[in-house]
């Protein structure tokens, strides 16, 4: 029993040795004098990486400045700190940029020790980028490298909302070099993309729906081998999205024009960045149409494009003249639930129709508008039906309660005629 | 065979003259306050349009998560008058409970649970709480988005009671979770339990009446006429039954009762959703009252308060028992009015906000 109760007390006291061993020693690898000089340096181009890096995402997974920057961070003296000999490399130039990064980024065996499951192929795809290209072919420096979008020392998670690469705050990152007229003029490259794009029905679904998987600059130019799509492509990077659409206007008599006329496929009609939500006034012969810009009186392409503008308009009204009376039987407190909801089936066709047009074939678009026709009617029908029920129904009560009040008189008579007799007995009783 | 002779042999075999004869010698007093005597065969009356209408929809209605909104939906858009018979069964059930409500205070102003009639009160209590019942039941039925909330904030309301709580929610539910299984299980209570057991109560109820006849307060003990109850009364009843009639029709035509929306269980619950109007004033108090009453959850406390009133309601014709106690009289009085006005100035207060 003796011996028994001395071994849990040495055991604690290996436990409490242990763990003081183990905390001076991380304590001792924490130690970083870069961040201790840094901090406290006036000059704020040289503590603000010190500050920054608090909240990088390299520091959080153990990361400090020596790993990228090299010398030692135990050393006391600012020299023995920044010895060359224990591999101080300083600040990198702009050139040497992605190739600093690339060093642990493009290493699939390093990477998988931090995150298995990111990429490593960043600094090959730079390269094929527009950036890449003049800083690798033409040493030019003002390009955007990975410092650019990503920050430096504040580095977060792209999933990080405080990111500069998170998807709501990607364009304003691009918007930093492209918005600028100046620094655009020597690339001989326009800088209107990003206000336009703040007009656009992507913009609105991002910033304004909060609609994550809406599209901003990288979705379609790509975000390390960013590049313009280029007219022969742009309708592959349109179609990643809107597949349907792309693939009606591969088969459309509009894809051998357009590429003999070397037009951009989707961008003609719906322009680039400026992309505003599509609408029935784009198609036709009227004005606001576009396919007049092309077609003209008398050729078949005008032809059709009325005719196409003519169906979707009559589908419509017949929609909107079937919710009204459905809403107008609703309103009385008829139940046409199951109308309304059957009515969805039109508007379902509707939008059909209107994917349909980038066929450019009246016969494809008359396939879903006929049908849909016929169920708008079936709606207001049903609509037409309710309201006659409502009118039955009115004038049903209003028989009824002449019949019920004609009951309720009987029986009040009938009272009286009784109690008129009993009255009568009971006076020849006395 | 000619009438009088199939009337004798009624008459032998199940003594009908006996029973005419007891309805002619009834009588039914008659004063200032005879007018309440009426409700209680109001009420009666309405809850027979509730059998008849509810074995009508019977005919149709399917309960199950997958077919009861779309069978109710049959029912009043497919079905020859399914909408009349609809529309009444839910007024209908509204205006029984409103009916019943008038019934019970007239009974309790009037004094009308004094001995012998204590047991005819207690029959009557339990058969306000088992129409409360069938509201609740037969709320969930048709499956759409408010019942299936209101099911749902209810029966959570009673899973709080301390013990039984819990329990008594999984016993409501048939599970943690209002579901299909709720749905079948509500439905056995509105169609099979709970009308066996209205049947029972009803059966003593007015078979108490008959025996003990109908209470004269005491003021007019001594100072009032008297009506035969057949014809005279029936009569009377009988108009006041015809002209139910035409105001269940006016409102089953001129605002028939909504359908909604399907009930949907993953989708949030409307803004600012209430249960019944006969549970509103319930509602609106556990609302108001604080998250901690002496330490106690507010909510808890509320809820075991609106249980010991409704036992308390249980106990009333054994505590008031004594027509010369004045002061007891003058305290019910204003216990009565005080209960009166909370249920109203807190149902319009729930109804409004």
């Amino acid at each position: 029993m003796r011996y028994r109760s001395y071994k849990p007390f040495w055991t604690y006291v290996s436990y409490v040795g242990l763990t003081l061993v183990f905390c001076t020693a991380a304590a001792a690898q924490k130690k970083s004098s870069c961040i201790e000089c840094h901090i406290k340096l006036e000059d704020t181009r040289l503590s603000a990486p010190a500050k920054l890096f608090d909240n990088d995402i390299h520091k959080s997974r153990g990361l400090s400045c020596n790993d990228c920057h090299g010398g030692d961070p135990n050393a006391d003296t600012k020299e023995a700190a920044k010895d060359p000999s224990k591999g101080f490399l300083g600040k990198p130039k702009a050139l040497d940029i992605p190739a600093y990064c690339g060093k642990c980024h493009s290493d699939a065996n390093l990477m998988k020790r931090f995150n298995p499951s990111l990429r490593v192929d960043q600094e090959r795809e730079y390269y094929t980028s527009v950036h890449g290209k003049l800083l690798k072919e033409k040493n030019e420096a003002r390009v955007a490298t990975c410092i650019s979008c990503h920050s430096v020392h504040g580095i977060r998670s792209p999933s990080d909302p405080l990111s500069s690469v998170y998807p709501s705050n990607v364009a304003e990152t691009c918007s930093k070099c492209h918005a600028s007229a100046d620094y655009m003029k020597p690339f001989g490259i326009p800088s209107d993309q990003y206000p336009k794009y703040k007009t656009s029905v992507h913009a609105k679904a991002l910033y304004e729906k909060q609609d994550l998987s809406a599209p901003t600059c990288n979705d379609c130019h790509g975000n390390h081998g960013a590049t313009p799509p280029g007219i022969a492509s742009v309708a592959n990077v349109c179609g990643q999205c809107h597949a349907r659409q792309a693939e009606l206007f591969q088969t459309s008599p509009h894809k051998a024009a357009f590429d003999q006329k070397q037009l951009g496929e989707c961008i003609t009609c719906h322009s680039n960045h400026a992309i505003l939500k599509p609408g029935d006034q784009m198609i036709g012969t009227g004005a606001g149409a576009l396919c007049v810009n092309c077609h003209s009186s008398g050729d078949k392409g005008f032809a059709a494009a009325g005719m196409m503008r003519s169906r979707i308009d009559e589908l419509i009204a017949g929609i909107d003249k079937s919710n009204a009376i459905l809403t107008q039987a609703e309103r009385k407190g008829m139940e046409v639930s199951k109308p309304k909801f059957e009515l969805k089936g039109a508007t379902d066709a509707l939008t059909h129709a209107r994917v349909l047009i980038h066929s450019s074939s009246t016969a494809e678009v008359e396939k879903v508008v006929g049908p849909g026709l016929e169920v708008a009617g079936k709606g207001y029908q049903a609509g037409l039906a309710a309201l006659g029920e409502w009118r039955f129904r009115r004038q049903g009560l209003a028989v009824s309660l002449i019949f019920i009040l004609f009951l309720a008189v009987l029986v009040y008579l009938k009272i009286r005629q009784i109690e008129g007799r009993q009255i009568v007995k009971t006076i020849s009783k006395t | 065979m000619n009438i009088q002779t199939l009337t004798n042999w009624l008459d032998e075999r199940l003594s009908i003259s006996s029973v005419a004869a007891m309805a002619q010698k009834k009588e039914v007093p008659l004063h200032r306050h005879s007018i309440w005597y009426y409700f209680g065969g109001m009420t009666l009356f309405l809850f027979c349009v509730q059998v008849v209408t509810g074995i009508l929809l019977l005919l149709y209605y399917r309960p199950s998560a997958e077919n009861a909104f779309e069978s109710v939906q049959f029912i009043i858009t497919e079905v020859k008058f399914g909408w009349l018979i609809r529309s009444i069964h839910s007024w209908s059930a509204n205006l029984m409970i409103a009916t019943l409500f008038i019934h019970m205070f007239s009974v309790f102003f009037l004094r009308a649970y004094y001995p012998p009639r204590e047991i005819t009160w207690l029959s009557g209590v339990f058969l306000l709480f088992i129409v409360v019942c069938f509201g609740f039941s037969g709320y969930l039925l048709p499956w759409n988005k408010l019942a299936f909330f209101a099911t749902k904030v209810g029966t959570e309301i009673a899973g709080v009671v301390p013990i039984v709580g819990r329990p008594m929610l999984r016993f409501l539910r048939g599970g943690d979770d209002v579901t299909g299984a709720t749905l079948t299980r509500f439905f056995g209570f509105h169609v099979a339990v709970l009308p066996a057991t209205a049947t029972v109560f009803l059966a003593v109820h007015v078979l108490l009446v008959q025996l003990h006849g109908m209470h004269v307060p005491k003021k007019y003990e001594h100072n009032y006429r008297r009506m035969k109850f057949f014809p005279n009364f029936i009569l009377r009843d009988l108009i006041g039954w015809i002209l139910a009639i035409g105001v269940l029709a006016a409102l089953a035509a001129l605002f028939p009762w909504e359908l909604g929306e399907k009930a949907d269980p993953f989708a949030p619950a409307p803004a600012g959703i209430k249960p019944e109007w006969y549970f509103l004033f319930m509602f609106q108090t556990l609302k108001w009252l604080p998250a901690k009453i002496l330490g106690m959850d507010g909510e808890v406390l509320g809820i075991m308060a609106f249980n010991g009133i409704a036992f308390l309601l249980f106990l009333v014709p054994f505590i008031d028992r004594d027509p010369e106690n004045r002061r007891r009289r003058l305290i019910f009085n204003v216990i009565g009015v005080i209960a009166l006005l909370f249920i109203v100035v807190m149902t319009i207060v729930g109804y409004v906000t």
